[in-house]
């Protein structure tokens, strides 16, 4: 199944107000990948991840997914491949009931009335969510909300899927859900997020990017234990990575200033 | 600020009230819907003077809330609140029409206070009606039945977006309202200089987010169709529904049941 | 200024549901035409941005009331006026339906009093004649306040006209036009003025939204809009309104057909006189409560309209409470076997 690849190749682009989305970006993802795309606030994970479906359009470069070229004529094709979770949820479950809003996608398709209630049942209970299918929207708590917003994605059983931040505002309990979740996928994966334990949890692979460039691209362990990489790109190690020094901190207290003032610096 | 989450709070409970599992709320909703019309266009064409004919009605709003297990007082209170404009205005006919019409003993009422009382009656029967439809029926629940009797899909499109992020936005604003009152020392009025940026900022953030549903809705498969249908069940249940309440609409229309009921009593003694 | 189901009549109610509806469809025919499927979820979350702005007030400085923004005219200056339209309509049912603003049958009126106004009337013909092109500060400014101010007084005459025709209330014209008119003045000033502030707001800080403002559409003809719902509204009215003054109680004889239904004679009556005519075509006639007993021709000379009859007065007042009672008692009785099976 060679036709689950995604391969970007000198993507550019800017916003209309002037600010600079990506910069000459290029990658080849092969199938079933598990990719994390980590880089800090405005690093251009999102506008690179709106070019893998089309919403954004680059200014040269080109995406191929699976076998062919993404242009307008195979827009439709790529994006039944490719299945984006937004980062807001509220964005992307936009219809009155959690069941019409995971029907929207094979209705789209054009597929039969039995068949679409079979995959939204499917993609409701795989993300054990099938007792909310009568609820609205915003009646739904945070967690619950990211689960049926990957259910909608699953029910058009996309080759690829595509996240941008799965893990942001989710409280711990519902964050090791959705790891557990992402686990027991098969597809090829593309995350792109800032909670680099979960990326840890998830992807073999890692992209980094900083100010719409590439900055590393490899195995997800060499690339977090290489602090520099990490701090020049506005990043910081997985905490499961760093060292956990209580006594010292308690005793010294100047190191512990220190370490205080570093971690302050790395989050902005 | 108050009221900006009191709204959200009334929406909220006429949601939940609407998900309830009566026998009424799982009626269709084109019955409720189409009873409530009816409803309100017999209460309306009812005189101006017409008192004593509009009491059977509250039979109705009487009859659903209570087979409906909704909270009475809740809703007379939001009937209460809303009265203003009817008010204002009702309020002129004492003062401008002073015939006597009514003679109770000695005290006799003018057709100015009775066609006021009129007024207010027929604003609380209408308005009590609209209120029950929504708690039995649920927005919507509403939408559907409109999608089925006909009404235009853009339209009810419309209905089901707004509705969907009302909450969102509503949210969206007080939280930048208890921001703003909490960096501000001011006596928490807001000033014009203040207000305008607030909703400027509201609105760019709605049109950002306008953008990415619609970026949400393209990839899946949107091409300009939204398809709402949904079965429903437009069965003997309904049928009885509305043939039932509608021939006690028409009973009360045509007969002043209060005035035959009354003499009966009155011969009895 | 929202039209309450209690001061209308049937007839003006039908007639402008018949107009907005009308309306709604013209609008979404346009949209279905238009192939802008961006517009679908922006009208809707738009919608909810003025609804939920509806609730923001300021403090208007030295008056101590407050102000809010209107829907009307900024919807139609950011989606074009078939859109706006129908966000305003759905704004409007919103309102109906959950704060009880208005009610049902008078929502036609609202729709049509705060939608057709704004977007039909003032955004092509007065704010486009001011912003015209290349868009200007002073220019927006103008163009919102004047149109904001002239959409309402139009919606609240509008308001006034919809009233007299229904005959409920006894306000005369004159006193009610000259009482609606200068209210509106000022709040037609407060809408301008935020409407213009918000446009220029994002205009300054995201000049690329305002330049893909909306132009008002091809094959857009203001005055076929106008020809289509004068038809409609004088197809209904005069059909509801022969309807009514030619049967005594056009809804009943259009159920049972019931012949020997009497008309009581209707004597001219105070500052309403020369009103009388219309008020009696367009208000369906109260001629039942006084004749289930018996009748008493004589007293409707006697100057009171209807006759005074103070036997039936006493049992309509008695059986009227006793029903009352009825009901309540009914609704108890329910609640408890309710309560008791559960
Ligand atoms: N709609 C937009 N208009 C203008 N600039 C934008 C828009 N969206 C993002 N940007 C800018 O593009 C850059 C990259 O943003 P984004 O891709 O959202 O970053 P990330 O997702 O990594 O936080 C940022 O500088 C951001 O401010
Ligand atoms: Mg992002």
């Amino acid at each position: 199944m060679s036709h689950h690849i995604v391969k970007a190749d000198n993507l550019y682009y800017t916003y209309p107000d002037g600010t600079m989305g990506v910069n000459g970006i290029s990658f080849t993802i092969t199938h079933g990948e598990s990719v994390a795309l980590v880089g800090a606030n405005g690093a251009g994970k999102s506008t690179l991840l709106l070019h893998l479906n089309g919403c954004l359009v680059s200014a040269k470069g080109e995406i191929r997914i699976g076998d062919y070229q993404l242009t307008p004529k195979t827009m439709k094709a790529a994006r039944r491949s490719v299945g984006m979770v937004f980062q807001d949820p509220d964005d992307q479950l936009f219809m009155p009931t959690v069941f019409d809003d995971v029907a929207f996608g094979p209705m789209n398709l054009g597929l039969p009335e039995q068949e679409v209630k079979d995959r939204v049942i499917l993609a409701l209970e795989t993300v054990g969510a099938a007792h909310l299918k009568n609820r609205p929207p915003y009646k739904l708590s945070g967690g619950e909300k990211r689960a049926v917003a990957i259910a909608t994605i699953l029910a058009a059983s996309p080759d690829i899927l595509v996240m941008d931040e799965p893990t942001s505002n989710l409280d711990p309990l519902s964050r090791k859900r959705l790891i557990s979740l992402l686990q027991t996928f098969e597809h090829t994966k593309i995350i792109a997020t800032h909670d680099l334990d979960m990326a840890l949890d998830v992807c073999e692979r890692t992209i980094v990017l900083h100010k719409g460039e590439i900055t590393a691209d490899g195995p997800t362990l060499d690339i977090f234990n290489n602090e520099d990489l990490l701090l020049k790109s506005g990043l910081e190690k997985p905490l499961r990575m760093q060292e956990y020094k209580p006594i010292l901190a308690n005793l010294k207290k100047k190191t512990h200033h220190h370490d205080h003032d570093h971690n302050h610096h790395h989050h902005h | 600020m108050a009221t900006i989450e009191n709204n959200l709070f009334d929406i909220r409970t006429m949601d939940t009230l609407a998900s309830g599992n009566t026998g009424l709320h799982r009626l269709d909703p084109r019955a409720k819907l189409i009873t409530t019309l009816i409803f309100i266009v017999m209460v309306v064409s009812l005189g101006k003077y017409e008192i004593s004919m509009m009491i059977p009605f509250v039979i109705y709003p009487v009859a659903m809330v209570v087979g409906a297990d909704l909270p009475v007082f809740y809703l007379l209170k939001k009937i209460l609140i809303v009265s203003p404009f009817a008010v204002l205005i009702g309020i002129f006919n004492p003062l401008l029409d002073t015939q006597p019409l009514l003679e109770i003993g000695r005290v006799s009422l003018s057709g100015g206070w009775v066609s006021f009382f009129s007024i207010l009656i027929r604003f609380a029967l209408t308005v009590g009606a609209a209120l029950v439809l929504i708690c039995l029926t649920g927005f919507n629940g509403v939408c559907m039945a409109l999608e089925k009797l006909k009404v235009p899909l853009p339209f009810v499109i419309q209905l089901l977006f707004l509705y969907r992020y009302l909450f969102v936005l509503i949210e969206e604003a007080s939280r930048m309202i208890r921001a703003r009152s909490l960096r501000s020392f001011d006596s928490g009025r807001m000033r014009f200089k203040v207000f305008v940026p607030l909703l400027g900022q509201l609105l760019l953030r709605t049109l950002d987010r306008a953008q990415r549903i619609h970026l949400a809705m393209l990839c899946r498969g949107f091409d300009g169709h939204i398809r709402v249908a949904k079965p429903m069940t437009f069965g003997q249940k309904e049928v009885i529904f509305i043939l039932s309440w509608s021939c006690f609409f028409i009973l009360a229309r045509r007969y002043n049941l209060p005035v035959i009921f009354g003499s009966i009593i009155e011969g009895f003694f | 200024m929202h039209m309450a189901d209690a001061l209308i009549s049937p007839a003006v109610g039908g007639a402008l549901w018949a107009a907005s509806a009308g309306l709604i469809g013209y609008c979404s025919k346009k949209l279905r035409q238009d192939q802008d499927d961006r517009k679908i979820p922006l009208m809707g979350v738009i919608g909810a941005f003025i609804f939920a702005a509806q609730m923001i007030n300021f403090t208007i400085p030295a008056t101590g009331s407050s102000g809010h923004l209107g829907g009307g005219m900024i919807l139609a200056i950011l989606l074009g006026p078939h859109a706006a339209f129908l966000a305003m309509a759905s704004v409007l049912t919103v309102q109906a339906l959950f704060f009880a603003d208005g009610g049902l049958l008078a929502l036609g009126c609202n729709i049509f009093n705060l939608g057709f106004f704004p977007c039909f009337i003032c955004y092509p013909l007065i704010y486009k004649l001011f912003v015209r092109g290349k868009a200007s500060s002073g220019a927006i400014i103008t163009g919102a306040l004047v149109s904001a101010i002239l959409g309402l007084q139009m919606g609240a005459f509008s308001v006034v006209l919809e009233t007299f025709f229904s005959g409920i209330s006894e306000l005369p014209f004159a006193v009610f036009v000259a009482l609606m008119l200068p209210i509106h003045l000022a709040i037609g000033l407060v809408e301008g003025i935020t409407t213009a502030a918000v446009i220029l707001f994002v205009w300054k800080s995201r000049p690329e939204i305002m330049m893909a403002s909306p132009e008002p559409g091809r094959g857009y003809s203001i005055g076929k809009v106008l020809a289509g719902f004068a038809a409609a509204a004088v197809i209904v009215g005069g059909a509801l309104s022969w309807f009514a003054s030619s049967h005594p109680d056009g809804l009943e004889w259009a159920m049972f057909r019931t012949a020997g239904v009497e008309k009581f004679a209707a004597p001219e009556k105070g500052i309403h006189s020369s009103l009388s005519a219309i008020q009696e075509k367009t208000a369906f006639l109260p001629d039942y409560g006084f004749k289930t007993t018996e009748s008493h021709p004589g007293e409707e000379t006697a100057g009171a309209w209807p006759a005074v009859n103070p036997g039936t007065s006493v049992s309509g007042l008695v059986g009227g409470l006793l029903t009352l009672c009825l009901a309540v008692f009914i609704g108890f009785v329910i609640k408890r076997r309710k309560a008791a099976r559960t």
